[in-house]
């Protein structure tokens, strides 16, 4: 078991290293002066040579690529990924002070697109009447099809301005959450209830379904007693990029709602190409989806008796 | 960019539903096609023409081949579509509801939004387009490459693509903008690099399924050289799960443009491409519901006519 | 359950009346079952014995209704004990389903749902009628299992389907079939996806429990021999339709219609006969010394000779402790020039490693391989391409050996293109010279594997492998896959085209009829290492090995041939 969490601890700090090596690259090496895109920041004309000069002895441009690589790595692993353009204070600070609203949102509208999803997905496969089967089945690639942005839009006309429900932008009170988690839950809820279908619809023509309904099972029995849990299996293990996935529905949705989050600073950074501020997003994508892989991991045992820990499976 | 995650499972759970070859009944011979056609471009070619036949059928596949045709046509003879200008407007019909003479209704400058719609699918369609190209061509190429020298060649790309894999490809994106800068061809290719990882991992467990097929090892037991191999089973076996791919990642596509360009990072304004369309009518939410919803709805539209064909040739190939 | 003596008395426990079934293929209906009639009493064993789209399973799905969603009950009946099972509801159906009618599944690796345990398994078909509450069921299950032939029963029935064998799970379903003790059990195949020694077990314990309750069996099968072996009466079916019914006996010495006799000629363990005269193993300048299997000095030449074969696979990392397996250990033996040895093994024995070990498809771990005086272990590049064109193959499945987007003639050319023997005429000849070959028709060239049935792609594979005009074709379960009346006619053929061309085989095969019919030598495997090797009427008529002794006693139909 230990050595099944160390393993697994190990690939996920790989995972992490290549993210910001990966990173790192772009963000730095290939622009081949990441100091005169950051001067140049939000279309200002004139570089000023003297800021560049500072940042750049800052950054420690002048020196070679591998000493650059290795100085922003240790600085790296004390959580420093340097000082955003913007505002001058730490990256991570910048970071930090916005995190929590966005995991309240992300979590919202996970716990929405789970529910809606798998709604959606069991009756969209369980029900006898093949019109309802039809008519449910059609809503996920429509979901998926849907810009994440115009189901904001459309949300805030209708229950903002038409309806006056809740409040059109801003992080106040829990119903200015509302919609922005709506607008995040919809595309993941349509594509958990297609993954979800699609792999109940795989699962009820297993043979051992079949062995059930033999036995004289009812189709209550059958459904949520059998085929729902081993179906649920392959949906679990894309929980990890489901997850990550939330991070890049919030830019849209914070955008779309002005509701301040990492989301909104991704937009707003990348605006004023702020290096920095953005290298350390990407970080924390990796961060997030290494993370949720890793419990995804420490749970399946538990799901599926098939994966073993530490033993081997007697044949 | 939630479609990631269907890219993702396609090739298992394809291969779980559709056992291959040995699926095709014996009792019930396929009709006979054209085997004259070799080669990956004539197998392309038959599954386009199958399609073609097969929506006849299917009035779902149908529309949304027409969808799609109409969209490119737009793009290549928009004078055809709409005879308003794009770019000028008369400011006394600003704010005009759609109706027989505008059909999409007038934005705040009294500009003929379908029109702006029908000009700005060239830029859109064009973004698309260099978007997919990249991903299909750099992501195949790692894959085949992975999927066929295997061993340390295969972990070292497979690694790197399961990197690219755990960044949302938006985020990867903007990642990219940040240093390429804005506009449209950059937003095109930071979508096409953010896609690389998908067809590289689509590509590489064809080449496997392929390459460790039975009729692939009569192929080498028989002394078939290796190139011979790749050129005649691997690549014509392999290209049709690519191609399904690659529709439904222009649809992906449409969508990540669109919203990069909602955001504000593709072409600066007079332009009217497709996303900044919808972010230029979110001032006028109340008063004029048309200039968001309408681009809106053809934007899904397009993308649900990808995702739609895309599923055609997924099940046209995995007979 | 062995042949009794008169026909039962009293009104039939099961009839099935003028059934018809018939499948929707791309909206059109294509009939599967057409008008089928027989009765099954009280206690009785009848066997329906078929090939594959003969309807047999179409038939037996259809009396519990079990059928897929496209396929529709046309007309007819179905009565059991009196009651008419066509007219029940959904909701009846579960009544009889697992209560009064059970069902053994055909792939008992796939019909045990992977996340309960078995004991759960076997009790639910307890709980769901009612019979026992919870805790009673699940003691219960325990005694079904250890009645199964589960050893250690009360600690198994906590383990999960994936830590028993294939045997094992079957004996699972079977101790869940018969748990509420149903007067029917209809087994579906139960064994034609389990190693032979093991079906025989599985067939015994079957044959056991329902003796015991006195339950009626209704056994589908595709094996005359099994047929033979366990039923009282024999149903044969041939596209959808009975041709021939009656005890079991007079079914097998006095068939009164041709395609019965048919399968019994084809039916290896039925009637065992040779294809051809045995190759002497001595070559005729030395006739004259002491025909011993084995090195004798004067003995024909050998064309490849494998000495110490070992081949290790490393597993996956996530697989567990054991990081290596070793697939093949120690394996030697010989082919000689114009002989068929026969490699016979159960699944997971190695015989298909040695083959891919011979065919240089894989490098070997240790060990070495000649093939006419050259290394082939060592051999690469360019020269062991040339080597290759010495020896082909014919893999089992004929759906998957073929490319789909081939023709025939670019399979069978194939070879010819990769040497570049000959102009593009003369290839095309020599595809036409091996389509007679294989008693194709001429016009089969164009067609594309989908438009073929199995046999018939299979002939296309042995084409194939014999385009470069090979010493040595590796026949790797090539019949296996095949339906008997198909794979008598392909291994006729195959004995025809060896005396033609004086081809060696290598046969490799689980099944010891067929091996028999064909093979001058036997090899016999179990577990990476060789057990036995000589002379086919040696091994068979004498067995030295315990192991081939069980083998042998396992080939269905010896029971009725015995007699």
């Amino acid at each position: 078991m230990l050595r099944y969490v160390g393993q697994r601890l190990l690939q996920g700090a790989f995972v992490l290293w290549a993210a910001y090596t990966v990173s790192f690259f772009i963000l730095y090496l290939l622009p081949g002066d990441a100091v005169s895109i950051m001067a140049s920041g939000d279309e200002q004309n004139a570089v000023d040579p003297a800021l560049v000069a500072k940042l750049r002895s800052e950054y420690g441009l002048d020196r070679p690529l591998y000493e650059q690589y290795f100085i922003a790595l240790g600085r790296a692993l004390q959580l420093d990924f340097g000082i955003s353009i913007k505002n001058g204070v730490a990256a991570t600070r910048s970071v930090a002070e916005v995190l929590p609203e966005t995991i309240k949102l992300a979590a919202a509208g996970f716990a929405l697109a789970v529910l809606l999803g798998s709604a959606l997905a069991t009756a969209a496969t369980f029900s006898r009447n093949p019109w309802v089967r039809q008519a449910l089945g059609s809503l996920p690639p429509l979901g998926i099809a849907v810009p994440t942005f115009w189901i904001g839009l459309l949300l805030l006309q209708l229950f903002s301005f038409r309806l006056r429900l809740f409040p059109a932008i801003g992080n106040d009170g829990a119903a200015s959450i509302v919609l922005p988690a709506l607008t995040l839950a919809i595309p993941t809820a349509a594509v958990i209830a297609q993954l979800l279908s699609r792999s109940l619809r795989q699962t009820l023509g297993e043979p051992y379904i079949e062995q059930v309904r033999a036995k004289g099972a009812s189709e209550a029995l059958i459904n949520f007693g059998h085929a729902l849990r081993n179906a649920a299996i392959p949906t679990l293990t894309m929980l990890g990029i489901l997850v990550g996935n939330l991070l890049a529905g919030a830019v849209v949705s914070e955008t779309v709602f002005s509701r301040a989050g990492i989301g909104r600073l991704t937009v707003t950074a990348v605006n004023s190409r702020d290096i920095p501020v953005v290298q350390t997003l990407v970080v924390l994508a990796a961060v997030i989806f290494v993370v949720t892989s890793l419990v995804v991991d420490l749970i399946y045992p538990l799901v599926d008796p098939r994966i073993n820990i530490g033993k081997t499976a007697k044949a | 960019m939630s479609q990631q995650l269907l890219r993702e499972t396609d090739p298992d759970l394809l291969a779980a539903e559709y056992p291959g070859p040995a699926a095709s009944s014996e009792e019930f011979p396929a009709a006979p096609e054209n085997p004259r056609w070799s080669g990956a471009a004539g197998h392309i070619l038959r599954l386009l023409q199958q399609t073609a036949r097969q929506s006849l059928r299917q009035p779902g596949l149908f529309l949304a081949v027409l969808v799609l045709g109409t969209t490119l046509l737009w793009a290549a003879v928009p004078a055809a579509f709409t005879s308003w200008p794009p770019d000028t407007g008369i400011p006394a019909d600003r704010l005009l509801p759609p109706s027989a003479t505008h059909w999409f209704g007038t934005d705040s400058l009294g500009r003929d939004l379908f029109s702006r719609v029908v000009h700005g699918s060239a830029t859109s369609l064009a973004a698309t387009a260099v978007a997919v190209a990249v991903g299909l061509v750099a992501g195949s190429a790692l894959g085949l490459l992975a999927g066929f020298v295997r061993g340390w060649v295969d972990d070292a790309i497979m690694r790197l693509m399961d990197v690219l894999l755990a960044i949302p490809s938006l985020l990867l994106s903007l990642a990219l903008i940040t240093v390429l800068g804005f506009g449209t061809v950059n937003i095109a290719i930071a979508v096409g690099v953010a896609s690389v990882a998908n067809f590289a991992r689509i590509m590489r467990s064809e080449s496997l399924r392929v390459g460790t097929a039975v009729y692939v090892e009569a192929a080498r037991s028989a002394g078939v050289r290796w190139h011979t191999i790749l050129l005649r089973h691997v690549l014509p076996n392999a290209a049709g799960p690519v191609l399904a791919l690659s529709a439904l990642e222009f649809g992906a596509a449409v969508l990540s443009i669109s919203s990069l360009s909602f955001l504000g990072f593709g072409a600066p304004p007079p332009a009217s491409e497709w996303g900044s369309l919808v972010a230029g009518g979110r001032d006028y939410l109340v008063a004029a519901w048309w200039l968001v919803t309408l681009p809106g709805a053809v934007i899904a539209a397009v993308v649900l006519s990808a995702n739609r064909i895309s599923h055609a040739f997924q099940t046209r190939t995995s007979r | 359950m062995t042949a009794s003596t008169a026909a039962p008395a009293g009104a039939p426990l099961l009839t099935v009346e003028e059934l018809k079934v018939s499948y929707l293929v791309d909206g059109e209906p294509q009939p599967a079952v057409q008008g089928v009639s027989f009765q099954v009493y009280a206690g009785e064993v009848v066997a329906i014995v078929g090939e594959s789209g003969s309807g047999k399973t179409t038939t037996a799905h259809s009396i519990i209704n079990l059928l897929p969603g496209n396929a529709r009950r046309d007309s007819g009946k179905v009565l059991f004990g009196g009651a008419d099972l066509t007219r029940l509801m959904r909701k009846e159906w579960q009544n009889v389903r697992g209560k009064d009618i059970g069902l053994i599944p055909q792939d008992p690796t796939a019909s045990l749902d992977p996340l309960q345990r078995v004991g759960e398994q076997v009790a639910e078909s307890l709980t769901i009628h009612r019979i026992q509450p919870k805790k009673a069921a699940r003691e219960a299950a325990v005694r079904l299992l250890e009645e199964s032939g589960i050893r250690d029963a009360a600690a198994r029935a906590r383990q999960y389907p994936h830590q028993f064998s294939g045997g094992m799970r079957q004996r699972v379903l079977i101790a869940a079939a018969l748990a509420a003790r149903p007067r029917l059990v209809i087994a579906d195949e139960p064994t034609s996806a389990l190693d032979v020694t093991v079906q025989r077990q599985i067939l015994d314990n079957i044959a056991a429990l329902t003796a015991e309750r006195g339950t009626a069996v209704l056994l589908i099968t595709h094996d005359l021999g099994v047929a033979a072996d366990r039923a009282d009466r024999i149903i044969v079916m041939r596209q959808g339709v009975v041709v021939e019914q009656g005890p079991t006996a007079s079914v097998l010495t006095n068939p009164q219609d041709g395609y019965t006799r048919s399968l019994i000629a084809a039916a290896p363990g039925l009637s065992p006969r040779r294809l051809r005269r045995t190759v002497s193993p001595i070559s005729p300048a030395s006739a004259g010394d002491s025909p011993v299997a084995g090195k004798t000095p004067g003995a024909r030449p050998p064309l490849v000779e494998a000495a110490g074969l070992r081949k290790v696979f490393s597993l996956p990392r996530a697989a567990g402790s054991a990081r290596t397996i070793t697939a093949v250990d120690g394996v030697s033996l010989d082919i000689r020039k114009g002989e068929t040895l026969a490699l016979v093994g159960e699944s997971g024995s190695g015989k298909s490693t040695v083959a891919r070990l011979l065919l240089r498809l894989e490098k070997p771990s240790g060990g070495s391989v000649l093939f006419d005086g050259q290394d082939l272990a060592t051999a690469r590049g360019e020269n062991l391409r040339l080597l290759r064109r010495r020896f082909q193959v014919v893999f089992q499945s004929p759906f998957a050996s073929l490319d789909p987007r081939f023709s025939v003639s670019d399979s069978i050319a194939e070879p010819l293109r990769a040497f570049a023997e000959g102009s593009p005429g003369e290839q095309r000849g020599r595809v036409a010279e091996l389509l007679d070959a294989v008693q194709l028709p001429a016009g089969f060239a164009r067609r594309l594997p989908a438009e073929l049935s199995g046999g018939q792609r299979q002939r296309v594979a042995i084409a194939r492998a014999l385009a470069l005009r090979p010493d040595l074709v590796v026949l790797d379960e090539a019949v296996s896959a095949l339906d008997v009346s198909v794979q008598a006619q392909i291994l006729d053929l195959l004995a025809g085209l060896q005396e033609r061309d004086g081809l060696s085989y290598l046969f490799i095969s689980h099944d010891l009829a067929v091996v028999q019919q064909i093979s001058d030598r036997v090899a016999v495997m179990r577990a990476g290492k060789l057990v036995e090797l000589g002379a086919t009427a040696e091994i068979l008529g004498n067995p030295a090995h315990e192991y081939t002794r069980q083998l042998i006693s396992a080939i269905p139909g010896r029971q009725v041939l015995a007699v």
